[in-house]
Parts: structure tokens; sequence; C-alpha cells
């Protein structure tokens, strides 16, 4: 088979996609760049930068997770449109993606603060608070993510047609089964996906995050909260911590696009 | 075992209002048009919509009354085949089979054992492997047909089984239908818009026009006398109505035959096969009781014969050799004279509905 050739780009397309092409790529480019590559050992492997890398790998993984158990269900309400006013329902679900993080923040304080409307119903009733708290941060990073899985998910639902859950329901699988073997898996690709934007944009978390939680080493200061904190003292330390994000973020997307396009192949 | 419906419901664009009933080891088509609402009778059966008013009763035990009783799709033991066969992508064809067994709660390997016993009886066990992507389209209803079938049940729906197939394909899979549908002990629907499929493989024939029942008789019954100009067509004989006097029928599109039987009366329906036609350039002076005049409106070859329409008192269509398209240099503006025997003309009483 041999390779179709390449069409030849209009200049009107060239010059700007050039200029796009390199907008993204010279700030990742500075920043490797810039690394300082001698000391980048010490400084990562320092007692601050641990904690702080797996402070961010655990409340992201677990706001992943949360908004995987609740957030692909409510796709499906969504999708199947079951629920009473599905189209305004499924605009206020994409609200957080578009409110700026700073006033996500500010909301889950609103809700969730020690006089918040349900968070001082929690404390007084409880003693559960979440504002300053890893468990704040998890929830913070869940609000702004959980709606990249959602969408992602509601369309790979709205895509499945339901004559296959119907197939299956008169083969007599309950609606468990029905859920669990055929739905789920038919829509694999695009769970894949959305886990992994979800996470990506929980990773990566700042506004919301240090509103709800504040900056505390060990407790809420996830990388990205480290690295502007390190900007203000040790310019090296925040551009070292970057590089690892960097490195985070590209090697697990690597990782999972090979199995998201096997899946898709198939 | 036996099946007995009585479904009402509306959807929209028309109310569906059909009786279907099926004995254990028969096959029942439901012949129509896109959009008469076959489609909808069998999602009722099969529980996939409930019936507005009506009564469904699969094997003595009723599975829908319009109120309220209605057993969930898992819980009637429907085997349903869809149009697009929906198999499961991620399945083998062999996990596709034993998924019925499985989720009524076989245990694993009596399931595979099942859905290879299903696959082998289908001569299609040496696909169980492939994934669904990887069959042909033949291969693919016959996996269809087995997944339906492997959980044994009451009831056998497809919804336009053949309709996806090439023409080739088709052919073959019919006749494997038919030889699983003679095989099958209990009772089977099928929804077709193909008057050749439902003649060739089902016992009785339902003809649902505009949601609500035109016809039902065997094949047979539908060829010869059929009770709408739908059904006429579908089996490609002209059906003229009218009123029946003493050997004669005044039809109400204009126009009079003399027919064999003096003694029907009354509102009556008329078939008259194309070849029993006979077009003539100049009046007739043979022995047919019949003969009028009309001018060709079009002229489509089939195969070994030419079907001429012609509008008249009757307008009928007609079927000739090409040779003798040929020799009378017939095309559509011509002027032709008709002739038909009286005895080439079924008669019968109009069936009121």
């Amino acid at each position: 088979m041999s390779r179709p050739r390449r069409a030849r780009a209009p200049w009107f397309l060239a010059v700007p996609g050039a200029v796009a092409l390199a907008f993204l790529l010279i700030p990742l480019i500075a920043l490797l760049a810039q690394a300082p590559w001698a000391s980048l050992g010490g400084i990562v492997t320092s007692e601050a930068a641990r904690s702080a890398l797996l402070l961010s790998l655990v409340t992201s993984l677990s706001a992943t997770a949360f908004a995987a158990l609740v957030g692909v269900p409510l796709a499906w309400l969504l999708a199947r449109e079951v629920l009473p006013w599905t189209g305004l329902l499924r605009a206020l679900v994409l609200v957080p993606l578009l409110l700026p993080p700073v006033v996500a923040g500010v909301a889950l304080l609103a809700a969730l603060g020690r006089r918040g409307l349900v968070g001082q119903v929690l404390s007084d009733a409880f003693g559960i608070q979440f504002p300053f708290t890893t468990a704040g941060v998890v929830i913070a990073e869940a609000f702004v993510s959980m709606p990249f899985l959602i969408i992602t998910m509601e369309g790979g639902f709205r895509s499945l047609s339901q004559r296959y859950e119907e197939a299956a329901a008169t083969l007599g699988a309950s609606a468990w089964t029905v859920f669990r073997r055929i739905t789920m898996p038919m829509v694999g690709p695009s769970l894949i996906a959305g886990l992994v934007l979800c996470w990506a944009r929980a990773l990566g978390e700042f506004g919301a995050t240090i509103t709800f939680a504040g900056s505390f080493p060990g407790v809420t200061q996830t990388m990205p909260l480290a690295v502007y904190a390190a900007l203000e003292t040790d310019r090296s330390v925040a551009i070292a911590l970057s590089v690892v994000l960097l490195a985070v973020s590209v090697s697990v997307l690597v990782a999972l696009r090979g199995r998201y396009l096997r899946a898709q192949a198939s | 075992m036996s099946v007995r419906a009585s479904v009402r419901l509306a959807r929209g664009a028309f109310d569906l209002d059909a009786e279907l009933a099926v004995q254990a080891g028969t096959t029942v088509a439901v012949l129509g048009p896109n959009g008469a609402g076959k489609s909808t009778l069998l999602r009722a059966l099969a529980g996939l919509e409930r019936i507005d008013q009506g009564r469904i009763e699969i094997d003595g035990r009723i599975v829908d009354d319009g109120d309220s009783v209605f057993v969930q799709p898992r819980a009637r033991n429907v085997g349903l085949v869809f149009q697009d066969y929906a198999l499961f992508g991620h399945l083998t064809v062999l996990e596709n089979v034993a998924f019925g067994p499985r989720a009524r709660g076989e245990g694993r390997q009596r399931s595979r054992q099942v859905a290879h016993e299903v696959l082998a009886r289908l001569g299609i066990d040496h696909l169980a492997d492939r994934r669904p992507s990887q069959v042909s389209g033949g291969q693919a209803q016959r996996v269809a047909l087995a997944r339906a079938l492997a959980t044994g049940p009451s009831l056998l729906l497809m919804d336009e089984p053949l309709a996806a197939l090439d023409a080739e394909t088709r052919t073959s899979v019919r006749i494997e239908l038919q030889r699983q549908l003679a095989e099958y002990p209990g009772c089977a629907v099928l929804v077709t818009h193909d008057p050749l499929d439902a003649m060739l493989l089902a016992d009785r024939i339902v003809v649902l026009e505009s949601g609500a029942i035109a016809q039902e008789g065997t094949p047979g019954d539908l060829a010869r006398r059929p009770a709408t100009p739908y059904v006429a067509a579908l089996m490609g004989v002209n059906l003229l109505s009218g009123t029946a006097v003493g050997g004669e029928l005044a039809l109400d599109g204009g126009g009079t035959l003399r027919i064999a039987d003096q003694g029907l009366q009354g509102r009556a329906l008329a078939v008259i096969r194309p070849e029993a036609i006979t077009i003539s350039l100049h009046e007739p002076q043979g022995s047919a009781r019949n003969a009028w005049q009309g001018r060709v409106t079009a002229v489509e070859l089939l195969h070994d014969r030419v079907r001429v329409h012609i509008e008249g008192r009757p307008g009928v269509i007609a079927a000739v050799t090409p040779a003798a398209i040929a020799d009378l240099r017939i095309d559509a503006g011509t002027a032709v004279w008709l002739s038909v025997k009286a005895v080439e003309i079924d008669a019968y009483p109009h069936p009121a509905r």
C-alpha cells in the first residue's frame, strides 16, 4: 500500500498553522531548556517535592474515581433522557467546566465551608469539615473535572444504539447485567478517554484547590500549588517540578493513548 | 404452546390495532409497507413497548394487558432477531450466543456448551472465536438467529430478517431459515415488507396497513384473492372492485366486466392476472366476453416478460412477451384494445372488514 501524496497546504492556512504550532511548543521547549538538569534529581527527590507529587497523585486519582462512580451513572441518565428537563440539566452540569476555577472554589466554600449551606450541617451534626483538608482537595478537583467525564461518557452512551441493551434484555439479562456486560464494555473507548481527560484536569487543578483547600505542604499543597509556591522563592525548583508534572502527564497520556486506539480499532 | 395477542397502542403518526394468533410450530409473517406498524407490533410482543389496550398471551401466560400486568422482556422467554442483528461487538460469536443462557443463570461451561450446540446446528460453529466484525452479513444473520434460539424461546421474533442481505446471500439464508423454522417447535413471528420472504417462510400471512390488519390468510389465499390494492400489487395481479349483478360486475372506477359466476351479488372484488389479458391494436373478434379500449401509459421489462400499464375503464396491467411488444410496436401513448375471457376473471364477495 503506497502512502497517499501529501496535499499542498495553501499559505493562508499554512502560516497561521505554523504560528499556532510554535505558540504551543515554544513554552514546553523553554521549560526543558531552562530546567536545572544537574540538580534535578536532588530537587525532585526532596521531601517537599515527593510529598507534593504523592498528594497530587492520590487526590487526582481519588477525584477521578469519585467522578467515575457518580458521573458515569449521571451521563447515562442524561444520554437516555430519563430525567425531566434533560436539556437544562445537561447545560447546568457543564457550568463547572466554564466557570473560572477561583469562582468554583468560592462556590465550594459557600456550599461546604464551615458556615456553608451544607457544610454547617455537616460540621454541627457530624463534625466533618472539608475546607483546608486533603478531602477538600479531592472535592475541588472532582468539582472541576467531573464534567469532562460526564460529557465524554454521555456522548458514548448516546452514540450506542439502544438495540444492544434491548437485545440483552430479551436474552434474559437483568438491568445490572446489561449495564455491566453490554453497555459499559461497548462504551469502553469513551470511558478511557473520559477518565484521562478528567484525571488530567484534576492533576492540573489550581484555582479551586487554593481557594477551597489552601496551600498547606503535605496536606493540601499539590504539585501545581507547590510550583507556584516555589516560584516565589526559587525559580529553578519551580521549573524542575514543572518538568516532573509535564513528564507525568505526557507519559500517562501516551500509555493510555495506545490502549485507547486499540480499543477503537476492534 | 401458542401466542395470542390483541394489541392497541397509539404512536403519534398512527394507531396500531391488530390481532395475532400463532400456533406452536408455525410461522406467521407480518407483511406491510414501511411505517405500517410492523416493528411496533413486534416490539410489543417482545416487551420493548407497552400496549395501551388489549392483551398479549404467551404460553397461556398474560404478559401485558395494557394495565397492571406487564412482564419485562427478560422474563418473557422470547427470542428477538433485530434487523441489523445488534450483535455485541466486544464479544466473540460464541460469547454472543452464550450470553442468553448465561444471563438466565446457566453456568459458564454449560452456557458455552449450549452455544456450541446451537452454532453447530446452524453450521457456523467454525466461527465461534470470531468477532461479529469478522463475519459476513449472511453469517451475522445466522449468529443473530443462534443467539435468539440459544435460550429456547417459546416465541421467536424476527424483524426483517433478510432485509440487510444482498440478493444472492438472501436466497441461501432464506433456505437455511426455512429449515430452521421447520425444526423450531415454538411460535415464530417475522416482520417483512418482502412478499416473497413472507410466502416462502410463513404458514400464515397477516397484512398490516396503516396500523390495521388488511388481510390475513395462507400465502395461497393472498395470492389468489387479495383483499386490498396493496396486497394485489405485491402479488402482481389486477384487483378491481365493484357491484355484481347477474353475471356482470359494475366497476367502481367505471366500466363493466362479464364474469362467469352468475350467482354473485352485491359488493365484490375481481382478480385478473396480467397474463390473462390480451392486447390488440384493432377490435378483437374472438371469443373473449370482455373487450375494451385503453391507452398505454408505461411499459416495463421484467426479465422474460413486459408489463404494460394501460389506462382505461378499467385500467389494468397486462403482461406480454417482449416479442409481442416488438411485433405490435406498443409504447407509451399507443391506443390498444384489451380483452379477457370471463372465466379468467376470479370474482368473489368483498371481504368486509
